[in-house]
Parts: C-alpha cells; structure tokens; sequence
C-alpha cells in the first residue's frame, strides 16, 4: 500500500515544535549592522532637501544615505517587459516620492533600536503635489502620477467577443468593490546582505531563490553566479513575499560599502505599509438573460489599483479576465481590465492574485441576477452550469479548463449544508420576526492554478549510505513541502520517509527555481519528483542486474522492502544500500517534466450567517466547502491549505480592508486597526472532499493553496445580502462590516 | 531572571523589551516577533507559569521571573502533550505564531483544564495565525485537554451542528 493519500504527519514539526523554526531574523551574524529606513510621509511630493547631519551625529551611527549617496539605483522590474520604459523605480526615492512608505534614506548603526532612533533625525523637506488615491478618479485625468501615462493607465486586457444584452429580458448591472488586502504573513519581512569579496550572499524570506538571484544580479550589475540566496524557513508569504523588495536591494549597497553585513527586519506597520498588497479591484458588472434562469450576457469591466508603481498589477487584470465566466457557460461575454496608478503602494499577488476577484463578480453577479428573477440562486447555477468533461472546455473568454464536474461540487456542498433545511429555518426566524435572521450563501467556482510555463526543478540522487537526496527548486512557506516530497520520493522507492533528504531555497545547492506560487508546488515541483524518482529507479534497475547478472526487464523493486529482485525470485534482493555501494559513480536522475498547461481546480463553498438587523453585526455560523484539487498527494496537508485559504477569505469578507484616506495617508498601518481573523471570530470549517484527476501531470495533481480564499469571500458576502434581500439590499460591498450591513438595511428601508 | 530552568544574569538597557531580552542576549530564538501593537502574540512565553506577551514587558521588569519559551516545554527528547497534539492534528504551517500559539494554549488548558471550544477559540483570541485558520489549532487544544474527545483528524467535518447558537 503506498503512502501517497494518507495523512502523513509532517517531519518538519519536531524541531519547530521544540526550537522554533529557524527564520531569516534568527540567524545569526556576528559583526552584522542594522538598516533603519526613513520612509516618506506623503503620498505626492517633490524632494526639495534631505538633511541627514543630525542623524550622522547620533550615538553609534555607521552612515546615513540617500538615494543620491548611493548612486540612484534603479529597482529591477519584476517582469521588464510589463513596465513602461520611461517609468523609473528608484531604489530610494531621490526626486519625487509617490506613496506614504516610499524609501528616501536610510540609517546604519551596530545597534537596531539606535539605528531607529537616528531614523527618526533625518529632516527631509516636501514640497506637496496634489494626490490621487481612488482608482475610478485616477482615470479621469485630474493627477498624473507619472506625466508619461495619461489617464494613469498602465496596461489594458481584453477577453471575449464582449457581450450584447439586446436580446435579454432581465438586465442587472452593478459596481462592486473588492477591496484591498494585506497579504499579512505573521513573519514581517527580513533580510540579511553579506559579501565575500566580490560575491554577494543574501538571506531572504520570500518565495523563490532564483528569481530573487536574478533581480538582485541585474540591481547590483553582478552575473548570477556572483549571487547566493538563501532562504530558511519563511513565517509565510501567501503571494506577497513572491517580489524582491527595494528594501533588500538597498542593504546589498550598504553592506559592500561598509565592507560588514547589514540585516534588515521589519516592523509590522512597514509590512503594513510597503508589503505590496492585494486584490485592489472595483468591477462593473453587467448580467443578463431569461426570465427561466438562462443567462445569456455577461460583462465585466475592472479597473485595478496599481498602486504607484508597477509590479504586478498587468498580471492580475489578466488573471481576473482569463476566469471571467467562472463555472458558467456564457458564450456572449466581454472583458476589459485597466491597470491604473494611485499615489499607494504598489500592489502585487495575494492568494489568489486575480481569481477570487473573477469568481466574486461572477457569483455576485449570477445571485443578483436570481434575486431579479426571484428564482433560487442553485437552481440558477444548476442551469447555467458547464457540464461535466474531462478533456477541455474553452469558454467565452478563450481559456481551456482541463477537467471538471461542477455540478457534483454544487450538489455536495448543498446536501452538506442541509439546503433545504436552512431556507426553512430562514423562512421561520422571517415570520416570526426575529431581529437575528439567517443568510445561505454559496459560491461555485472554477480557478487556474500553476505549472505553465515552465516545470520546477526536481532531481533524486541515491547517496552513498543508502538515502535518497530530493534536490527541488519549489521552496515552502508553511506547506509542508519536505513532508510531500519524503512521501513521493518514499512511495516511489521504498526508501523510508525519514532516509529522505530534501534540499531546497538555495541557489548554491539547488540548480534552478521559481516562485512558490499560483499554487503550483505539487504539479510543477512534485511531478518532476515523481518523475526523477522513476529515473532513479529504473537506474538502479540496471546496477541491480549486473549485480544479479539478470536481463533489466526482469529486475523489479518491491517498494513494501525498498529492495530489488529479480521477478518472480525475492529471496535474493538487493537493497538501495547495496546498489550505494555497488554503484561506480553516485546515481542521481533530474527531471524532464514540464506540465503542458496550467490546471483548473474548482469547488462549491456554503456560508451559513447570522445577521444581527439592529447592530448591522455578522456572525458566520458554517461555513462548508467542497474543494477538487484533482489527486491528493496528503489530505492532511492540503485540508490545511484549505483551512488557511478559507480563513483569509472570511478576512476579505467581513474584516480586512486596507483604507488610505484623501491624502493618501495609510489608516491601517497596524494589527490593531487592520484586523485578520482571530480564533474567536471564524468557525470550524466543514470540508467535503472530491477528486477529478487532471492529464496535465503525472499525479493528476492541480493546486490546493488558494482555492479555500476564492469561493468563501462571495459565499458569504451572498449569504449575507441573502439574510436580508427581503427588506430591499441588493448589494454590499466587502468587507460587510456592521456599519456597512446596517446602512444598507436602513438605506434600503428609505427607498 | 531563570529561563527554561537555568539562571541568567545581565546588566541590560533599561528599555529593552523581554521579547528582545530572551532572542538577542539569551540567544534562544525560538520566541517570535510579529507585530508593534501586541496584537500577534507571536512572542507568548510563560511567565510563572502564566502566558505573557514578551513585547509587552521590559526585561527589567522580568527581573527574578521564571521564565518558560519553546526551547523549554519538552522535558528531553518528550514533547510536551501540548507539541504532541500540534503536531498530531497539524496546528502549525509556517510555524512562526506557533511558539506563541502552544504558550498560550498550554497557559488556557492549565486554566481550563476541560474547555469547550467557544473556550479555546476565546482563550486564543490574542494569538494570531494566518496559515491554519485555527481550525486544526482549535482541534489540538481539544485533544491536548482529553485526547479521545477529538475525532480521528479528517476533512475537517464537525458533527451535528445547531444552527441556533444564538437564536
Ligand atoms: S510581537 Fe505581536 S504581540 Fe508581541
Ligand atoms: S502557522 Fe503560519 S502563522 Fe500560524
């Protein structure tokens, strides 16, 4: 019986549990100094003066720079190609600074409260420019944030034929806003830059190794080999520690010009300010269709906040757009997203990084659409449904999903939730006037997740005393990856789950990397293991028969022993150790696997809220999801990710919002005022699993990590309106905070 | 002050945080820091067998304490049943709240030897995770405190819910 499927316990735990992890802020560097970085209180300004003497003069001060001290450097464009040429990202802010944050110096000290302290002492004087912080005013001209880009847009996507609403009976339309989030990892970011003579080594808490190489190599004009990344546990990341951050670039400089290493944590409000944040949409959405439930035309038009500078923004409107009509099958659709600057911080990946945004104005859209109908919204989803397939879909927008059967997910989750039941209950807390009713929400979506382009690095290399070594280039932040790829390479070779080795986060010892993201560390990185482990094996088949002087064909391995014999003959076998030794040269098999296209995975998620009608307060009773990630590798890990995912979601639902004011000053610059759900204020989650396989990939694997965050946030948002669509709401925005539920009942009661 | 059992002596900064104390002098790492409000609880310790926010405290203000971090809940090679239940229900992903989160859960259980878990869910109000949802943490409390009481870990499912929790 193989290991794959079980809920294996994770052989990370041990020394978490018992040291703590081992994170970039724990390692130990003697002799390092600490950066403290002055950071712009205004969100447009002009530079006019930067004093920095008072601060030079501080106790145990080793230097103050600015980003003429340093020569200007330019901050290396995370995909060049999505980046305007004549837009300049300074490392540090030298002429003009466009968000609250903005780097404009920074203080070095061998002691980090000193550094802070002196931090304080820089005097930089502004000269205020007028500011824009909404996305919808940014468009229409009023302030350039960079005089090159009119309009502020930066990048524009289109999809689909766009849709013609002539022929339908029932039209809705309506604005929706998917707020900001902050990716949040519990883990503020850290670095350390340290050289020896002319190579440069840095620890980093991000997502993947060898990208951060590469834009360090172009940031400090070094080849890539004259550049270590070294990633140690990371305290999570959900997208956000996905890009190299300015912040790393510059202790690069400082530590080459001061000849020491130079360390860098952050504190919360700058991973409040600066950790590029998420989502940042507002939607118009048009639907329409047939008085009977069909839906016949949709459209979407997005305008996502870029924040002031471009990292990521192009590449979620395309996300967004490519899942525009979710699980539906609506041939008569349109796309356009507009990527536009604002005087914030840039925005980039945040679990999910486009879809949950798609699948929120679908869901929304196909509820408001039932509601207008008065038709039960399952049902509406029930007729709109694409079929179950299992070899392609192409939908309205062009994307080919791989394999599906969204009605199961739909029908699980409404038996799981007991349907029926809870419209009745709603039904009686209605009449019998009850101030606390109830709300069914759901969600049925479809997402895409990793593996195209490109593979992810995977060898297996049989060690002299019989251990395996697994070399990947996918690197974890919380997944669990050692305890995936010690069972993958454990199934594959009967190799103990323990007398596995897995190397990862280290451009010296691993060979090639991407980032741990869009959920692609099982399909891309755990295929090529899979793979590399049949190479291994069928390598070690050949040493064996020479050993046993047998024709390979008949050399087979009994994985239950982790021992190879000769068909039909096992009392002879011969051990991994043995074929060690007997080997020449130590065997080792890499990975060819390139997954041809990227994977779908898709679900149905049930809230169950209880909303207070005299405080506006939502309390979420259930939630209930169905998730199909294809084939799972350990349930226990991928519930977990689900787990998460589902909670990030509620965030986005009912709390988290990041709010600059007018003047673009950040109003959420801590824990205490920017709330991701405590214990106390989720439910336990109801999981119901379900398995369509994909063909992409050996393991018939899809993705896990960020499905949990994309059904749940419209599921309860509808669940919400539902609750209390009989009073006259049609529509909240996210997050459904008491204020916003109790002004839309009462402006509702008004009409 | 005594940490994990053994005697430490310092002459420190006046203003220097606990939290600070225990990572950068005492050079045991494995309490965290996540936050400048102490909003996270990453940084949860016992102190005299009570849960603290090390961020919230001086190290002057610690002087004579008992102090207990994650380096000092297993006796030897023994995990804690605390860590044993972390590890059985897979409470921890990233593992950076979860010195934190086991402090606190073993400071709740010591005060609510039995609890429920709306208890639990309070009790770990102040500790922030953002990987696990807490639902698995909730669970390893629950098994912590009497391990048959917990279902076999599965899809997560809670049985027999009632809907009218507050009707
Ligand atoms: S570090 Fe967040 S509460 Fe102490
Ligand atoms: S396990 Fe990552 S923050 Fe809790």
């Amino acid at each position: 019986m193989s290991i794959l499927g079980h809920e294996v316990r994770r052989l990370e735990d041990p020394a978490m549990l018992t040291r703590g992890g081992c994170y970039v802020g724990d390692i130990p560097m003697p002799g390092a100094l600490w950066a403290a970085f002055v950071r712009s209180p205004l969100a447009h300004a002009r530079i006019v003066r930067i004093d920095t003497s008072a601060a030079s003069a501080a106790p145990g001060i080793a230097g103050v720079y600015t980003g003429q001290d340093l020569g200007c450097p330019e901050h290396p464009a995370v995909f060049p190609h999505l980046k305007p040429e004549w837009m300049h990202q300074p490392v540090l802010a030298h002429d003009q600074v466009r968000y609250v944050g903005e780097i404009v110096a920074v203080v070095v000290s061998e002691d980090r409260a000193a550094a802070a302290d002196a931090a304080e002492l820089v005097e930089v004087d502004y000269e205020p420019l007028p500011v824009i912080t909404n996305v919808e005013e940014s468009v229409t001209d009023q302030v350039l944030i960079f005089d090159e880009a009119p309009g502020n847009v930066i990048a524009t996507v289109e999809a689909g034929p766009g849709a013609s609403f002539e022929e339908c009976a029932v039209i809705v339309r309506q604005r929706m806003v998917n707020q900001r989030q902050s990716g949040a990892p519990i883990e503020p970011r850290a670095a350390i830059a340290a050289w020896d003579g002319e190579r440069l080594t840095q620890w980093a808490s991000c997502q993947g190794a060898h990208p951060n190489r590469e834009f360090l190599a172009r940031a400090h004009g070094l080849d890539v080999s004259d550049v270590r990344v070294i990633i140690p546990d990371v305290g999570g990341g959900f997208g956000s520690k996905g890009r190299l951050f300015r912040e790393e670039v510059t202790i690069g400089l400082l530590a080459r010009r001061l000849g020491r290493p130079v360390r860098w944590t952050a504190t919360r409000v700058e991973d409040m300010l600066c950790l590029p944040h998420g989502r940042a949409q507002v939607h118009e959405v048009t639907i329409g269709g047939t008085r009977d439930g069909r839906i016949t035309a949709y459209q979407l038009e997005v305008i996502q906040d870029c924040g002031a500078f471009v990292l990521f923004a192009p590449i979620l409107i395309n996300s967004t757009g490519r899942m525009t009509t979710g699980v539906y099958d609506i041939p008569n659709v349109g796309y356009r997203g507009r990527a536009t600057l604002t005087n914030t911080a840039p925005t980039s990946a945040f679990r999910g990084a486009g879809r949950p945004e798609a699948a929120a104005a679908v869901e929304r859209a196909v509820d408001m659409f039932a509601a207008e109908i008065e038709m039960d919204p399952v049902e509406v989803r029930r007729r709109n449904m694409v079929p179950a397939f299992d070899n392609g879909y192409t939908t309205g927008v062009g994307t080919i999903y791989d394999t599906g059967d969204y009605e199961r997910a739909l029908d699980l989750v409404v038996e799981a939730v007991g349907y029926e039941s809870l419209r009745q209950e709603q039904a009686r807390r209605r009449t019998e006037g009850s101030t606390r009713l109830i709300g069914i929400g759901l969600a049925t979506y479809v997402e895409v997740t990793g593996g195209a382009p490109g593979g992810e690095y995977g060898s297996v290399e049989l060690l002299r005393d019989g251990r395996v070594r697994a070399v990947s280039g996918s690197t974890p932040t919380g997944q669990g990856h050692r305890t995936a790829w010690s069972m993958l390479v454990a199934a594959g070779t009967g190799v103990a789950l323990e007398e596995v080795e897995v190397i990862h986060g280290d451009t010296d010892r691993v060979p090639a990397s991407g980032v741990t993201g869009g959920s692609r560390s099982t399909q891309a990185a755990g295929s090529s293991l899979f793979v590399a482990t049949e190479k291994l094996v069928d390598m070690a088949r050949e040493e064996v028969s020479r050993m046993l002087e047998a024709s390979v064909e008949d050399i087979v391995l009994d994985v239950q022993r982790g021992a190879f014999h000769v068909v039909g003959a096992p009392a002879r076998s011969v051990t991994w150790a043995e074929v060690a030794a007997a080997a020449p040269e130590p065997l080792q098999a890499v990975s060819d696997f390139v997954p041809a296209s990227s994977t779908f995975p898709f679900g149905a998620h049930a809230a169950v809220v209880e909303v207070d009608i005299e405080t506006g307060r939502v309390a979420l009773l259930r939630m209930v999801a169905v998730d199909d990630a294809g084939r799972i590798l350990n349930p226990m890990l991928a519930h977990g990710q689900v787990h998460g995912g589902l909670c990030c979601g509620i965030g986005q639902a009912l709390f988290e919002e990041v709010v600059f004011d007018e003047d673009g000053n950040p109003l959420t610059t801590t824990f205490a005022d920017y709330g991701i759900p405590s214990a106390a204020e989720v439910p336990s989650f109801e999981l119901v699993d379900c398995e369509t396989p994909t063909f992409m990939n050996p393991l018939g694997a899809k993705g896990i990590g960020e499905s949990g965050s994309i059904g749940s946030t419209p599921a309860i948002q509808n669940a919400v309106v539902d609750a209390i669509a009989h009073l006259g709401v049609r529509h909240i925005d996210l997050p459904l905070t008491p204020e916003r539920v109790w002004r839309s009942i009462h402006t509702a009661a008004l009409r | 002050m005594t940490v994990n059992g053994s005697a430490k002596e310092h002459e420190v900064e006046p203003r220097l945080l606990l939290v600070h104390y225990l990572r950068e002098v005492v050079g045991l790492t494995g309490t965290n820091i996540g936050c400048d409000t102490s909003s996270c609880g990453a940084c949860t310790v016992l102190l005299d067998g009570e849960s603290v926010k090390s961020c919230t405290l001086l190290a002057a203000q610690a002087d004579g304490a008992d102090i207990t971090t994650i380096e000092g809940l297993a006796s030897g090679d023994q995990m804690h049943p605390m860590q044993e239940a972390f590890r059985e229900k897979h409470a921890l992903q990233c593992g950076y709240c979860t010195p934190g989160m086991v402090m606190a859960a073993v400071s709740l259980l010591k005060e609510h030897p039995n609890p429920t878990e709306a208890e639990v869910r309070e009790g770990l109000e102040g500790n922030l995770c953002r990987c696990t949802g807490y639902h698995n943490i909730v669970q390893a409390v629950l098994y912590a405190a009497s391990p048959g009481s917990v279902p076999e870990r599965n899809a997560g499912s809670v049985p027999e819910r009632n809907l009218g929790v507050s009707a």
